[in-house]
């Protein structure tokens, strides 16, 4: 007998809804089926604690006397480029933006010690932030230049958005090539010397409602430690790519687009991150709470890693001259065990996210919901799924010979 | 008893002429593994070596090394995981030559083993978030 979203919502506001982390579920759909797992669990809850690159804040610092139009003009925030192509007083930063004077990889591979994501993380942990801006003046806005410091209490507006989150499976980085390669996937020992990967698998909030029935535009989720909306498929989302028997995608496929109040987090949840040859990035701390409707709902989030497939990429050569080759497949049991087999050699596997901050926002979001103070929402339009033959496509127009002209 | 350890040795310049190392052998009984040495004319020399022998002779060997001028102190004091800044990624896990950094199962946590640590100084700017600190 399926229930509704309202029946578990009643159930969470009364204190009676029974909810479970992804990892708990595990066992319980094993021993008890997933029939009887659908009857006596209401939630289940997931969590991901990792890098995510499309990443950002739209801020909005209220005007100065006199006015001044950001837009059209150039602003630092702490010396770190953001975007301030809208309006007077809106501006956008991401986390991959480096301060002009960075030397990336002129010296390689470069630090990249402080960039966007680092901005975020000082914002959200409450430190004052530089803007410098200089633009033209207008009758309106005559002001040319401003120079001054905020914190994040003082401002208007202060959203995460992400257009790219919440990856559904990622690739397992490994590098054939003969020297060190140094990628968003942690720097890779030359001649298969070591893999990464970056998933929270069985945990993973995609990987355990795999069709989107649930998740979908309006889901309301933990996002950076407060709370968070899923606003669009995420750039990138493609949901059309090989599944599994059990229908998990054995590949990157989807992604969320989520959108939440910077006020409401913590640097605990949103943390600036640089990796070695690469740049910055933000560690971002999400997690969707599955309602348990039927039994195909308990059995997909039953899901265990030892039934998730990743795909072997090889960082030395093939992703970045975008060959499409997969080395071969592996789970994320055997991931997670220290070690895995690829052509014949044995492999040393190591995360890139955190699994432990994974089970903790599982726990937290666990506790939210049995304390009745966060309750569930339906989808309002739903994430295009397989079915919509959805697959992310190459840049347009990519010319062979490097010459735009004649491509 | 023999005893083995790990220690950062800071020799001034004048200090860096002298065969050091050779004497603890010679002199004291002791085996030495240098683990690093950065030694230039006219600058402060450092080495990490790893002693061992009776606890005697190591006993004698590190106040013959004091005598010098050298400045002597135990590994532990110069690496450091910083704990508040740790998210347990395991990205240094990916990194370490000896296993000094691992993960701990079932928790998933990275554990840091200063006993099996070389001081290669690789999990330093591989750490995302900047918890690995040297401190030499």
């Amino acid at each position: 007998m399926a229930k509704t979203l309202e029946e578990i919502n009643e159930k969470i506001r009364s204190g009676r809804a029974v909810v479970v982390t992804a990892e708990e579920m595990v066992d319980i759909v094993a021993e008890n089926g997933a029939k009887q797992a659908a009857q006596r669990i209401d939630v289940v809850t997931t969590g991901t604690f990792g890098a995510m690159c499309s990443s950002g804040v739209m801020l909005n610092l209220g005007h100065s006397k006199p006015r001044i139009k950001f837009g059209g003009g150039e602003v630092r925030l702490n010396r770190v480029p953001a975007y301030a192509g809208l309006a007077a007083a809106d501006l956008y930063l991401g986390a991959t933006a480096l301060p002009d004077d960075d030397p990336r990889n002129a010296v390689f591979p470069g630090e990249f010690a402080y960039g966007g994501g680092h901005v975020i993380e000082d914002l959200v942990a409450g430190r004052r932030v530089l803007v410098e801006a200089t633009t033209y003046g207008t009758d309106c806005y005559p002001r040319p230049d401003l120079t001054t410091w905020f914190a994040l209490d003082e401002i208007n507006e202060a959203y995460l958005f992400n257009p790219r989150n919440g990856y559904q499976n990622y690739n397992v980085a490994v590098n054939r090539s003969e020297r060190t390669v140094y990628t968003y996937m942690g720097s890779l020992k030359p001649q298969l010397g070591s893999a990464t990967y970056s998933s929270a698998g069985q945990l993973s909030p995609l990987l355990n409602d795999p069709h989107y029935r649930t998740i979908g535009l309006g889901t309301r989720l933990f996002l950076g430690g407060g709370i968070g909306y899923i606003v669009w498929h995420g750039t990138q989302h493609s949901p059309a790519v090989e599944r599994n028997k059990s229908g998990i995608p054995m590949s990157g496929a989807g992604t969320l687009a989520v959108l939440g109040d910077l006020k409401q987090m913590s640097s605990r949840w949103l943390r600036g991150a640089s990796f070695r040859g690469y740049g910055t990035t933000l560690i971002v701390g999400l997690g969707v709470p599955i309602p348990v409707l039927d039994e195909e709902m308990a059995a997909q989030t039953g899901v265990s890693d030892a039934d998730i497939q990743a795909p072997v990429v090889d960082y030395g050569h093939s992703y970045p001259e975008r060959e499409p080759e997969i080395i071969c497949h592996v789970t994320y049991a055997q991931l997670k065990s220290g070690s895995i087999e690829v052509e014949g050699r044995t492999v040393p596997s190591a995360p890139l996210s955190s699994l432990p901050r994974a089970r903790e926002i599982a726990e937290l979001l666990k506790a939210w919901i049995a304390e009745g103070k966060f309750q569930l929402t339906s989808p309002i339009a739903a994430l295009p799924g397989a079915e919509s033959g959805l697959v992310t496509k190459p840049m347009p127009h990519d010319p062979p010979s490097g010459n735009p002209s004649t491509g | 008893m023999r005893v083995s350890h790990r220690m950062v040795l800071h020799f001034p310049p004048v200090v860096t002429g002298h065969p050091i190392t050779y004497r603890l052998a010679r002199d004291y009984n002791l085996v030495f593994n240098i683990l690093r040495a950065s030694i230039g004319p006219e600058e402060e020399g450092l080495m990490v070596l790893e002693i061992s022998g009776e606890e005697d002779d190591y006993r004698r060997g590190t106040e013959y090394l004091i005598a010098q001028g050298i400045r002597v102190q135990p590994l532990i004091q110069d690496i450091r995981k910083n704990d508040d800044r740790c998210i347990d990624c395991g990205a240094c896990v990916g990194i370490c030559p000896t296993k000094a950094l691992a993960l701990e199962r079932p928790s998933m946590k990275v554990v840091f083993d200063i006993d099996q640590c070389v001081a290669c100084g690789e999990c330093v700017p591989c750490c995302p978030v900047r918890a690995m600190e040297l401190l030499f």
